[in-house]
């Protein structure tokens, strides 16, 4: 047994360190806020030179087949500067999605695209209904001569607005379970009956759409996986990006507590920095150990994920229940320690408190993923 | 990252399965499922620890000449979750081999060395601790107990307090102050002290649970001789802190064995016990703190994992065994709650009533867990340790 990262992967996470040091300042950072793009052409292109953005695709389609421990070395670095930008929705959503449920055809015309910076993708999944299980599904697809109409309304689809394709969720047929009778599609920017609506959001940093869809014709061709069975092959998905999210939230607490802890050793208060007071103190350890627990469950997750073990969707949402509480009160503990300069907008920490509260609510949060513990241990 | 077992770790886990199967007391399951060793379970427990030695599955890591086996941390991680799966009892001498054994064997003489370890294995010679006083608790290093030099004997006298164990000890791990005008932490030494010396009185302390499971040790002009002190004469602090260091990650991994099979008990209960006319794990409330302290006990397996990485890969145990104990305290103090909360009115009744669910076994664990968070090191003393050496605030 070795629950520990490789030489590989330690080298993975310094050099993603000194990059994102370099190219994601917080100055770089607050510009994407003000911006609808969310990413600068240039510092994409940066990203597909390093290979991130085909890092768990096969070689044969631009990718370096990575597992899910790697990427979530490279994840927690990017939630450390609160990164910016479509590579979640593009490579997690968008790109996972065609290549779990799509065709060699299907996977050959867009992930090398992906993977080279070329093109972008999401998922368009939620709805106004906020649910993210099969039984949300209410878009439909009708299929009509030569291909299918796509009606309904997704929400909550991140950067949907820069996205090149667009996978929607949408239901062929009703059946006698949710999960019966969902498809995905693909449907390129500028679709006829497509609209896509830029939301303002809390977490500037995340790009939040609505999708609006009234008799959108796509192809018979651009059904991607079976006709009706998508739901397997989209919950594996949602699993694994779920996992990759716990790792940028484990790397965004793990910053708010540096910071945390280097103002408490220089901030002076009564004549001693305030790291000298166990107010201080024993609030620190607390955010210590929330950050060390993420950090261990999310790993066992991302491990289980890449040994195709049958506990990941248990470990999944062991991690997403209690990194969802544990990025919250370690973001919200960090402007309590630093007191009024930790409430201002000058100061990053709201940077991370509000990614905090976003991911909280993306892949649903503590409360869904106990409750799915609670089944899977069959309580 | 890999889970996977070496062969060998396979067949060590199935010989162990196989023995476990045949081997635990019949009348363990009338105990309970109490985390601690019980006053009335002793004499069991002395058997059942016994029973492990003649078969080898106990002191797995240490060396072979010392009656271990000379295993790695990973088989002694096997055996931790065998015994969970088994819902094993604990063992009788969990300060002998936990804390005694390890400093003993780190720091011994070669005589100490074959004397002690292998007696406490057995649990021929059971230990107990003396580190807290009146006035030193937290403050471990205030301790005022005085050893002074006499001939080739050190005379002890002073006071000891929350001894668990000293009712039946057969030797404790003293600490005393042999230098008094040294600053605090360097005037102390570690002695091997025998319980059956004159001038050693031991009087039992009624505690919460109404029960005596820890004891006042006076020393009265105790004579013990130089060959027992362990370590360095006025090195005891260092000493003891090893001590505390294997305390908090030996005795960590069988913490969490008790903890896995307590939430487990727990689940049960909840099965069995009614909430508004369901079971009490449909109920949703409970259902979620319930699912919540299953993903806690999980993660202090997982947490646990990464630290014997740490080991096994040849580092140090670090200060953050600290959190390790931490998180367990607060876990467990959490999941004894929640048995009260499922119990609902019945969690008002007494071992003794007809109506005690489980013959009161719960009340008696959920007051037992107020201890967790003061004995070992209290929680607070553990955030002070994390804040200072793990995240490096200045000390005041």
């Amino acid at each position: 047994m070795d629950f520990g990262f490789s030489q590989e992967q330690e080298m993975l996470r310094a050099t993603a360190r000194k990059f994102l040091e370099h190219e994601c300042t917080s100055t770089f950072v607050r510009a994407r806020m003000d911006e609808p793009a969310g990413v600068t052409d240039d510092f994409w292109a940066k990203l597909a030179e390093q290979g991130w953005l085909g890092l768990v695709f096969p070689e044969e389609y631009g990718g370096s087949r990575l597992g899910f421990v790697d990427l979530t070395v490279l994840m927690e670095e990017m939630g450390r500067c609160v990164m910016p930008g479509p590579f979640f929705s593009t490579v997690l959503l968008g790109g996972l999605t065609i290549l779990e449920a799509g065709s060699p055809a299907q996977r050959k015309e867009w992930l090398p695209k992906l993977a080279a910076g070329q093109a972008k993708a999401t998922l368009a999944l939620t709805e106004p209904n906020a649910r993210w299980d099969a039984a949300g599904v209410t878009a439909t697809a009708t299929e009509g001569k030569g291909g299918f109409a796509l009606s309904g309304t997704k929400l909550f689809v991140p950067d949907a607005h820069l996205a090149d394709v667009i996978v929607v969720v949408a239901r062929t047929a009703e059946a006698k379970t949710p999960e019966d009778g969902v498809s995905l599609f693909l449907v390129p920017k500028g679709v006829k009956g497509l609209e896509v609506k830029l939301l303002p959001t809390m977490d500037q940093t995340r790009k939040l759409c609505e999708v609006t869809l009234k008799d959108a014709a796509v192809p018979a061709g651009a059904l991607l996986g079976g006709k009706g069975g998508a739901w397997s092959a989209l919950a594996r998905v949602i699993q694994r990006a779920t996992i990759a999210l716990c790792g940028e939230m484990c790397g965004g607490a793990q910053r708010v507590l540096d910071m945390t802890t280097e103002y408490a050793k220089i901030r002076v208060a009564f004549g001693k920095p305030i790291g000298t007071y166990q107010g201080v103190k024993h609030k620190a350890a607390d955010m210590l150990v929330d950050v060390e627990n993420a950090k261990s469950l999310t790993y066992y997750a991302a491990w289980a994920a890449d040994e195709n073990s049958p506990e990941t969707a248990l470990a999944t949402s062991m991690a997403k229940a209690y990194v969802s509480d544990a990025y919250r009160k370690v973001s919200a503990a960090g402007i309590q320690l630093h007191g009024g300069i930790g409430f201002t907008w000058e100061h990053d920490l709201h940077l991370y408190f509000k990614r905090a509260k976003a991911s909280e609510f993306t892949f649903g949060d503590a409360t869904h993923h106990r409750e799915k513990v609670a089944q899977l241990i069959k309580l | 990252m890999d889970f996977s077992l070496t062969p060998d770790q396979e067949t060590f886990r199935q010989t162990l399965r196989a023995w476990l199967k045949g081997n635990i007391p019949r009348e363990w399951k009338h105990v309970g499922s109490s985390e601690i060793p019980r006053v009335e379970a002793y004499d069991l427990l002395k058997r059942w620890q016994n029973s492990l030695f003649d078969a080898g599955f106990i002191g797995l890591t240490w060396p072979k000449e010392y009656g271990g086996r000379g295993l790695t941390f990973m088989e002694e991680l096997i055996l931790q979750e065998e015994m969970a799966f088994a819902k094993a009892p604990p063992i009788l001498n969990v300060l002998g081999v936990g804390m005694a054994g390890p400093t003993i064997i780190a720091y011994g003489t070669e005589a100490q060395k074959k004397r002690y370890p292998a007696k406490i294995l057995s649990c021929e010679e059971i230990w107990c601790q003396g580190y807290s006083e009146p006035n030193a608790g937290s403050d471990l290093a205030a301790l005022q107990t005085r050893a002074v030099k006499d001939g080739e004997h050190w005379v002890i006298n002073g006071q000891k307090v929350w001894t668990s164990f000293a009712q039946v000890a057969d030797w404790m791990m003293l600490l005393a102050r042999t230098d008094p005008s040294a600053p605090k932490h360097r005037g102390i030494t570690y002695f091997l002290l025998d319980m059956k010396l004159p001038g050693v009185t031991v009087k039992p302390l009624r505690q919460i649970t109404g029960e005596a499971e820890f004891n006042e040790v006076f020393f009265d002009n105790v004579r013990v001789h130089e060959s027992q002190v362990l370590g360095d004469v006025n090195a005891g602090w260092q000493v003891g802190i090893t001590t505390l260091m294997y305390e908090r990650l030996t005795l960590g991994f069988a913490l969490q064995t008790r903890l896995r099979i307590a939430l487990e008990s727990l689940i049960e209960l909840g099965r069995r016990m009614e909430k508004h006319g369901r079971a009490a794990t449909k109920e949703p409330v409970l259902r979620q703190k319930i699912a919540q302290l299953w993903i806690d006990t999980e993660c202090l397996r997982v947490t646990g994992a990464r630290a014997i990485t740490k080991l096994l890969r040849g580092e140090m145990p670090g200060p953050e065994a600290s959190a390790g104990k931490m998180v367990w305290v607060e876990t467990h103090q959490r999941l004894q709650e929640l048995a009260m909360d499922i119990e609902g009115p019945y969690a008002q009744l007494w071992k003794g009533s007809p109506w005690a669910i489980d013959g009161g076994v719960w009340q008696h664990s959920f007051l037992r867990s107020r201890a967790n968070s003061i004995e070992g090191g209290t929680t607070e003393i553990q955030k002070n340790i994390i804040a200072e050496r793990v995240l490096g605030l200045p000390k005041d």
